[in-house]
């Protein structure tokens, strides 16, 4: 078989890795959006806050460890320990546990019933303060995030590919751990949100607040939920960033790469966010390897836009979104 | 009549003793006064009517029961003791159900999903047997779900258990938000305008299973309905209120006879 085919389907694979991590900040976006009506801005420095968090707590950082040394005159940067991988993900979830809930307390909890324009405003606030307060916290240099998913070529995908076909497949062991991460993550919050009592009462709460408060649910808990569980989907996906990548201020702006995803798959779709986010990643990676070349490059900064503008052009619910049908 | 111990209806029910009482209850939005020193009490089995004119105030006396609304003053007593200020989840999870003058369904969700929405004041198992959907859990859940096939039979309702809620007409959705407050095997069930806006035969319909799920399941029903008619052959008891006030309170008959409430219906000058 001819090399550039196979070339194309690595590009492909490679494409569809990058789109499980769109998906993932998208499915956060949509988790938020649908529960409350916010458009959490937020998101993406959610994920690096949390990849910071992780970090921070595995490295035995102490916190705000420069404001401290600036106050008191000391020296201290380390504990000295280092925490173990799976205990430091525990600790950092207990992290973005507490997040949710002063998020809800101190702002959202004062904005009910505000128009989505003012919910939206007060999430940029968050992000900045989040960004603000992550550096703060941990410093604002550049990290290594290792929590032991093994990193490279996988070599019995290359070698099993060459024996067959003469042509030795590049795929990414991290990409094939996030993969697998991604698809459990997904089964297990569609398996929450189906079968348990939070989940329909989280799906009350998506459908008609006042309906859902009627049969007792608390709105303020299930607030508090979605927040702590799109804090969840930010930490896997700002672990699989931060390894792939180093945890940094860029893999904040994943956020904004999540709008396309969610103007393809539809804002309330979890089901979309997954596919929209296949779609822009296989797309982009695609476009640009295909077309890219004749028209100078690049072409992996806009494509996604682009692609999302034709959407909302043709199909603008997204291809999963409810239609929205005006009665009159 | 409003003795604290039971009473016979006119057509030889047993009546019991008061399950809820509201006791001056005062409610104002800004300078305007919704409800005025009203107090009132409701017996367990009996179907309970508030009624008046537009703007009289019985939407806020159910939203005041509800949890919807913060009475100014006044204290409401639920099943002998003094009800702190609830929110109305916590109303909810207390046992008192309602439905809506508008209509609050789950739009997205089949009819089931909606009634099944109803239990979940009575859901137990844990987050992880849930998600396993395990021992206790499906124990849990069949239970649940047997209740609510009881109900979803009972107000005939079977043939459109899988449609969703936002295909179904006016008249259909009104039961079905009826079915879901009756799955949570309410102690108190609160009916805002549960005839409004139907037809003669819906009408009729909904009267039929009002009074079937009182004699049925016992339960304790306090509506509010601005059609007289449809009032005085349901309820056992009425409250009459009339610009925020309390203008009567007895038998059907006794309301019927009663000049302030003839007066405010048939439009006397207020002076």
């Amino acid at each position: 078989m001819p090399e550039q085919l196979f070339f194309t389907i690595e590009v492909f694979l490679n494409g569809l890795m990058t789109g499980v991590l769109y998906s993932l900040v998208a499915l956060g976006f949509v988790l938020i959006y649908k529960a409350s009506g916010i458009f959490n801005y937020a998101q993406g420095v959610m994920a690096l806050f949390a990849a910071m968090t992780l970090v921070g707590i595995m490295e035995g950082r102490v916190p705000f460890a420069h404001l401290i040394n600036a106050i008191l005159g000391t020296k201290i940067h380390h504990f000295g320990w280092h925490v173990n991988a799976f205990l430091a993900l525990i600790l950092t979830m207990g992290v973005m546990l507490l997040l949710a809930w002063l998020v809800q307390k101190v702002i959202f909890k004062h904005l009910v019933n505000q128009e989505g324009i003012i919910l939206f405003m007060a999430t940029i606030g968050l992000a900045y303060f989040l960004e603000g307060v992550g550096d703060l916290m941990w410093g604002g240099d550049i990290k290594t995030l290792d929590v032991g998913i093994p990193q490279g070529l996988n070599l019995w995908i290359d070698e099993t590919t060459y024996n067959m076909f003469d042509y030795g497949l590049f795929i990414d062991n991290l990409d094939i751990y996030a993969s697998v991460v991604a698809a459990i993550l997904v089964l297990v919050l569609v398996g929450f949100s189906q079968y348990t009592k939070q989940g329909r009462a989280m799906r009350a709460v998506a459908d008609d607040h006042q309906a859902a408060l009627s049969v007792g649910v608390s709105l303020n808990f299930i607030w508090i939920m979605v927040w702590t569980l799109a804090g969840f989907v930010a930490l896997v996906a700002g672990i699989i960033w931060g390894t792939k990548s180093g945890v940094q201020f860029s893999l904040s702006l994943i956020a904004l790469k999540a709008l396309p995803v969610l103007m393809l798959g539809g804002f309330t779709s979890i089901p979309g966010a997954i596919v929209g986010g296949l779609i822009i990643g296989v797309g982009e990676k695609l476009f640009e390897f295909a077309i890219g070349p004749l028209i100078g490059g690049a072409t992996e900064n806009w494509f996604a836009y682009v692609l999302a503008l034709l959407f909302l052009v043709f199909r603008p619910q997204g291809l999963f979104g409810e239609k929205i049908i005006e009665r009159v | 009549m409003s003795t604290t111990e039971g009473y016979m209806t006119a057509d030889g029910r047993q009546i019991g003793g008061v399950v809820m009482e509201m006791k001056n209850i005062t409610l104002k939005f800004g300078g305007v006064t919704a409800i005025e020193d009203i107090s009132f009490d409701i017996h367990e089995g009996e179907i309970r009517a508030i009624i008046g004119p537009n703007g009289a105030g019985k939407s806020s006396m159910l939203n005041v029961i509800s949890g919807f609304y913060v009475p100014q003053q006044g204290e409401v007593f639920f099943r002998g003791t003094k009800r702190a200020q609830l929110k109305p989840f916590e109303v909810a999870r207390q046992g008192i159900a309602r439905t809506f003058q508008n209509i609050a369904l789950f739009e997205g969700m089949s009819v089931l999903d909606n009634v099944m929405t109803g239990r979940l004041t009575h859901m137990k198992a844990g987050i992880i047997s849930q998600s396993l959907w395990r021992g206790s859990a499906e124990r849990e859940e069949m239970a649940n779900r047997e209740i609510c096939e009881r109900v979803i039979d009972f107000l005939e309702i079977q043939s459109i258990r899988k449609t969703p809620v936002s295909r179904l007409p006016y008249g259909l959705k009104k039961r079905v938000e009826l079915a879901r407050a009756l799955a949570s095997e309410p102690k108190l069930l609160l009916l805002d305008e549960p005839m409004a806006g139907m037809n003669v035969e819906e009408k009729e319909d909904m009267s039929r299973f009002i009074l079937d799920v009182n004699d049925e399941f016992g339960t304790t029903i306090a509506l509010i309905e601005h059609d007289m008619g449809v009032v005085m052959d349901l309820s056992d008891r009425v409250v009459v209120m009339d610009y925020g006030k309390k203008i009567g309170d007895g038998t059907p008959n006794e309301v019927r006879n009663n000049q302030a409430v003839i007066d405010a219906y048939l439009g006397v000058s207020h002076d």
